[in-house]
């Protein structure tokens, strides 16, 4: 026999269907119509066939044997048209079908395909072109315009743009020179590198990163392994259904078809197939989702707990504002006058000041005369031949100089605002004050709100800074409520009691001194998870970029995720009860049922792949 | 106890993974059998003294799937 693939299978067997159906209304011999429609019947069905004697060697009666047997006995009772239509449609459906999820697993193909494979490498001084396999610790990676970095690493020459995609989702090139770290899988647009290799092969944060998608996208959602376990019980029970059937009706034909039709196969598929999608998704765009257990707590839950340091703020502290006091000195003097004191500061305040102004006024050559620390309050400095005392409260009361009434206010409002201030005077009057804080992220405000509206009741903060801070971030960012002042075991404490005061709890943290309240959360989302193997490894969210609009796009694309398993599984159900209502009642017959089947199969298929354009606008 | 991964040929219906999961289950020697629907890879954990992994090759072939590729891991001791 002659042998065709799927594809020219199903276009043959398309064009004697379409040939048996003309025929059908017309008035030819029906000898003729008859053999059309057995050879369309032959075409079709043969791979089917084959496939059932195939299961049948290892004694597993398939949907193969089936609807062999169902069409057998359509042939046996001169049902030619039945046993063609149904052989084509099986067959079409499942060409569809294989087609579309193809689709649906499109987006972790594509990141497969990213992969380098090729690397250029320098030894003993001859450039080589090698496999990406055989690049070894600490060889010398050089990489052009236009092509994959191969290795996680650190540059030791040159300064290129490099896309990181791959990693972190944001196609926004990125500038990496000398001592920065470089991922393998993200890709130079401009420039070139020459990389020192730190992780090659499969030790690489983006062969990880493949493994876990790969692993996450089988690990089942409960909603799954329930109709696993639900199909383990009906198809058997469907089988025994059939038999009674036939017992009574002595009905073979009513039998076959209740056996081919009822096959759950839209119900078993409906999760998988949006599971995949949402992962795929989610992959793509820099947010990794360990599995569809995850997608689906995540996309029900109703409680998150942040942590504050490096998540909602920047994690080091900033100059927010800056005062004059007195009328001849204005603002950016003042900035300038502390900035010049601070010089030699190593205190992370002094140096967010130098920060400050180095960001205003470029950088400083100026310097003090003379310096002297005072250890946990600050310096006295003489610039220009005038003393100044740059510090605490505790340091101008050490020196004498009082604070007026009005610029104790203006201090004191700051403070419970949860500002550091430091304070600039001459040895007579005091001249300025600079507000320091961790500042909050910028998009941190519009990430609650977001979060708020994709139905999340109650938000809470968990921080190790103080009350007053914290307090302040709360309201400012309209926070629920904040615990502070917690060591690393409290805020696993913490969680543990909000567990069981609400339930199912998502945190969200840097991935680092987080851990273990990640691990113990029902949902650990790490931020900025790139290079870091404990985030990557205990948190069941894994954000690529530390970019905040990534937890709404997770809780979101979760959301979804949900939504389309369960129009896929009440779909389906409704399906497969009317094809068996309708059965029993004799008003679906084989091919029309099987019609149904196939194309509620695809129906829920082409649900999940609109998942896939999620977030894209 | 070995463990293989094969990589298979996409996979499209549900049913195709109860079959050879069936399959390979009633092997003797198989410990532990599980295909991923949507990776597509069949991972078997079994004991090489019985079975080979070349005869799992043959069977999930003979059930009318390609095999891809294939990826043996020896196991240190038991877990």
């Amino acid at each position: 026999m002659v042998k065709w693939n799927k594809k020219q299978r199903v276009a043959v067997s398309g064009v004697l269907i379409l040939l048996s159906l003309i025929l059908k209304y017309t008035h030819v011999p029906l000898v003729v119509t008859n053999l059309v429609m057995l050879s369309t019947a032959v075409v079709a069905g043969t791979p089917i066939l084959i496939n059932a004697f195939r299961s049948l060697r290892f004694k597993i009666v398939g949907i193969d044997a089936l609807v062999t047997l169902a069409v057998l006995g359509a042939i046996f009772i001169g049902e030619y048209w039945e046993a063609a239509a149904v052989t084509f449609l099986f067959m079409l459906g499942d060409y569809l079908e294989f087609k579309t999820l193809e689709k649906t697993r499109s987006s972790i193909r594509a990141l497969l395909d990213l992969a380098p494979d090729r690397a250029i490498i320098i030894r003993d001084g001859v450039e080589l072109e090698i496999s990406s396999d055989e690049v070894k610790k600490d060889d010398i990676v050089v990489v052009k315009p236009g092509e994959k970095i191969s290795v996680d690493g650190m540059v030791i020459e040159g300064n290129a743009y490099v896309n990181q995609a791959a990693i972190t989702g944001e196609s926004i090139p990125v500038n990496k020179k000398q001592e920065d770290s470089v991922f393998s899988g993200t890709v130079i647009e401009s420039g070139y590198l020459k990389i020192k290799a730190e992780r090659v092969g499969e030790d690489t944060t983006f062969a990880r990163i493949l493994e876990m998608v790969e692993e996450a996208q089988d690990k089942k959602a409960k909603t799954q392994s329930f109709l696993e376990q639900f199909s383990r019980y009906y198809t058997p029970g469907i089988i025994v259904f059939a038999l009674f059937l036939y017992l009574i009706t002595r009905d073979l034909v009513l039998s076959l078809t209740l056996l081919v039709i009822a096959c759950p196969g839209a119900l078993v598929i409906s999760t998988p197939v949006s599971i995949v999608a949402g992962i795929g998704n989610g992959a793509k765009h820099g947010v990794l989702i360990k599995g569809g257990e995850i997608i689906e707590k995540l996309g029900t839950t109703k409680v998150i707990a942040f942590d504050k340091t490096g998540t909602l703020t920047e994690g080091k502290p900033s100059v927010t504002k800056v005062k004059s006091f007195v009328d001849q000195w204005t603002e950016d003097e003042i900035l300038k006058l502390v900035t010049v004191g601070e010089m030699y500061s190593e205190h992370p305040l002094g140096k967010a000041i130098i920060a400050e102004g180095e960001k205003r006024f470029g950088s400083f050559q100026q310097e003090p005369e003379a310096s002297q620390l005072i250890v946990g309050k600050g310096v006295i400095v003489e610039i220009q031949g005038k003393t100044y005392a740059i510090g605490s409260r505790a340091l101008l009361f050490e020196y004498g100089i009082s604070i007026p009434k009005e610029e104790e206010t203006y201090i004191q409002k700051e403070e419970e605002k949860g500002q550091t201030v430091v304070l600039i005077s001459t040895l007579e009057e005091i001249l300025g004050a600079i507000s320091i804080a961790d500042i909050i992220r910028e998009d941190a405000k519009k990430l609650i709100q977001e979060v708020r509206d994709q139905g999340i009741k109650r938000i809470v903060m968990l921080t190790g800074d103080n009350q007053r801070a914290a307090a302040s971030i709360t309201e400012e960012l309209g926070i629920d409520n904040y615990y502070a002042e917690l060591l690393p075991e409290d805020k696993v404490r913490i969680l543990k009691q909000l567990q069981q005061e609400v339930g199912s709890i998502a945190m969200v943290g840097d991935g680092v001194n987080d851990a273990p309240a990640l691990a113990s959360a029902d949902i650990g989302i790490a931020m900025g998870g790139t290079g870091t193997d404990v985030a990557m490894e205990t948190a069941d969210v894994v954000l690529m970029s530390g970019n905040l609009n990534k937890i709404s796009y997770a809780i979101g694309l979760s959301r979804a995720t949900v939504r389309n398993m369960k129009q896929n599984i009440y779909f389906a159900i409704g399906v497969a009860a009317f094809l068996l209502f309708g059965v029993v009642w004799k008003v679906v017959f084989l091919s029309i049922g099987m019609l149904v089947h196939e194309v509620s199969v695809l129906l829920v298929i082409l649900n999940a792949i609109r998942l896939l354009s999620y977030g894209e606008k | 106890m070995t463990n293989v991964t094969f990589l298979l040929e996409t996979l499209t219906c549900p049913s195709c993974m109860a079959k050879i999961e069936g399959a390979l289950r009633r092997t003797k020697g198989v410990e532990r059998a599980e295909v991923l629907f949507n990776a597509s890879k069949a991972k078997i954990t079994f004991e090489e003294s019985i079975v080979q992994s070349e005869d799992l090759k043959k069977i999930i072939e003979a059930l009318g799937f390609t095999v891809l590729g294939e990826k043996q891991k020896r196991q240190k001791g038991c877990f």
